[in-house]
């Protein structure tokens, strides 16, 4: 009788703490992608923990942008799965068939994620504080007042609560960047996707952009994939580095293995260029 | 032939009507042009291919047939299937309906213009299509052609003349129709050329303006 009760008990604290879909926030599976007959990405299998920071580095074209432009949709994908927070992202069923995603599907899991662009991509027509309130408007059903009061929490979190009524073309590509991080955040994404956030900027302003994102990862459970030249930045919030190469992951470590110790040439070589680069 | 200051005075009252039904038609037919060319752009952006085709070949029949002949079918041939237009109704749907093919070209290069990147920045923020367009492409596209647009509807109020041959009293018809009264055709004319010059020149005055204040 005791024994079945603890069974029990134990059994609806797994399934409420520990829902089996929950183990993986991101998931690829077998994902192909190829332009016109280069092969970018070739059988990609990985996974992303939720609240997982990981960073993807590798030579260009290696497929690493590639693979947030798939998870944002951005790009459509070849071959294979893409799961976010326990729904697949490429495919839905129709009866008992799959098939690919169509928009009103897609657009119920992306709500899922967010992303930052190396070029800003900041609305030029709208004020910063409507670049913000803009999409939690029409995406999360908050009212008007409701999202501009939030976008200017958000502003004052990224440091730029005094530049609401600014047009992005007055803004400085930090000032900039940050409000795209602030209107990125605005949408309560479960999953950030950063793509060179700081390879436009002047080097004076990568400080400022990074340092928002640091605060970012330490105040929140987002999960995050990160394309990034930054090392220093990598391993400050990274969880995981992921080295990439030819489409295929070619080693994985935390970031203090994987920068002092890598397992593989490709890697070394990599990284040593990289650091003449700096 | 010697300039007739008092056969001027008496006609100008004449022409002036006439230039009043010439700016109605233009801004009519504005309206529709500048509207239905809107329509015929996103329709030839849609998503399913008979849309577009469809579309496509009716902007490149009507871009590719003379804008008079059009005016003549539906003046005198849809009255045959039932339908009678207006001589001004069927003008100003003729010049809008020719010009919003124009328009529709100019529209297409501002949506194109707008980078890629606001696109997939309305994607990230999973914003939807309408919204999109609303809030993120349009407000950005329209403002740089504003100067094309313009021109455009310089260059039609410049061609209503033909409807004149639809029965639409513009100035040109006044005009035509005082030379015959009076077999006096330099006055009538001559002050058709300068209405139509003291309306256009301040226009493209404006549209220079645009250009200059929207840059390219």
């Amino acid at each position: 009788m005791d024994t079945d009760k603890a069974d029990t008990g134990k059994w609806a604290e797994t399934v409420t703490v520990e829902p089996p879909v929950a183990r993986e926030m991101v998931r690829f599976d077998k994902v192909v992608k190829r332009y016109g007959d280069n092969v970018v990405l070739r059988e990609l299998d990985f996974h992303v923990a939720p609240g997982e920071r990981i960073t993807l580095i590798g030579p260009s074209g290696s497929g690493k942008t590639t693979i947030l432009r798939l998870l944002m949709t951005l790009e459509k994908i070849d071959e294979g799965k893409i799961h976010v927070d326990g729904e697949c992202l490429t495919h839905t069923r129709r009866g008992d068939r799959e098939i690919t995603a169509d928009e009103k599907h897609t657009r119920r899991v992306r709500k899922k994620i967010g992303m930052i662009f190396q070029q800003f991509n900041l609305f030029p027509n709208m004020k910063v504080l409507r670049n913000v309130a803009e999409a939690p408007v029409h995406c999360l059903g908050l009212s008007r007042e409701e999202a501009e009061a939030r976008a200017i929490e958000l502003l004052d979190l990224v440091g730029l609560g005094e530049k609401v009524d600014s047009y992005p073309s007055q803004l400085s590509g930090g000032q900039q960047q940050r409000v795209a991080i602030a209107r990125a955040l605005a949408m309560q994404p479960k999953v950030l996707c950063l793509d060179e956030v700081t390879s436009a900027l002047d080097p004076e302003l990568v400080a400022e952009v990074l340092n928002v994102l640091r605060n970012v990862a330490a105040s929140t459970d987002i999960t995050m994939l990160c394309v990034t030249h930054e090392m220093k930045f990598a391993r400050d919030v990274s969880d995981r580095v992921l080295m990439f190469d030819k489409g295929q992951i070619v080693e994985q470590a935390p970031p203090d293995k994987l920068f002092t110790q890598p397992e593989h040439q490709r890697t070394r070589t990599f990284l040593r260029a990289l650091l003449e680069e700096h | 032939m010697i300039w007739d200051w008092d056969y001027t005075r008496d006609i100008l009252p004449d022409l002036l009507r006439g230039l009043v039904v010439t700016v109605q038609a233009t801004l009519v037919g504005s309206v529709v042009a500048l509207l239905l060319g809107l329509v015929f752009a996103l329709l030839r952006r849609s998503s399913l291919r008979a849309v577009r085709i469809v579309t496509g070949a009716f902007v490149e029949f009507i871009r590719s047939t003379p804008l008079l002949v059009q005016l003549y079918v539906l003046f005198f041939v849809l009255p045959t299937v039932g339908i009678t237009l207006s001589g001004f109704q069927a003008g100003v749907i003729g010049l809008g309906v020719h010009y919003a093919t124009y328009t529709s070209e100019v529209y297409r290069a501002g949506i194109e213009g707008v980078p890629r990147g606001q696109w997939e920045a309305a994607t990230a923020l999973n914003l939807p299509a309408s919204r999109v367009w609303r809030s993120v492409i349009l407000p950005q596209a329209i403002p740089r052609v504003l100067p094309a647009l313009g021109n455009y509807v310089i260059a039609m109020f410049k061609e209503t003349p033909l409807l004149s041959a639809i029965t639409v009293l513009e100035m040109l018809a006044i005009a035509k129709g005082l030379g015959s009264q009076t077999f006096r055709y330099l006055e009538p004319l001559t002050l058709v050329g300068l209405l139509f010059l003291l309306v256009s020149l301040p226009a493209s005055l404006t549209v220079r303006r645009l250009e200059r204040r929207f840059g390219h």
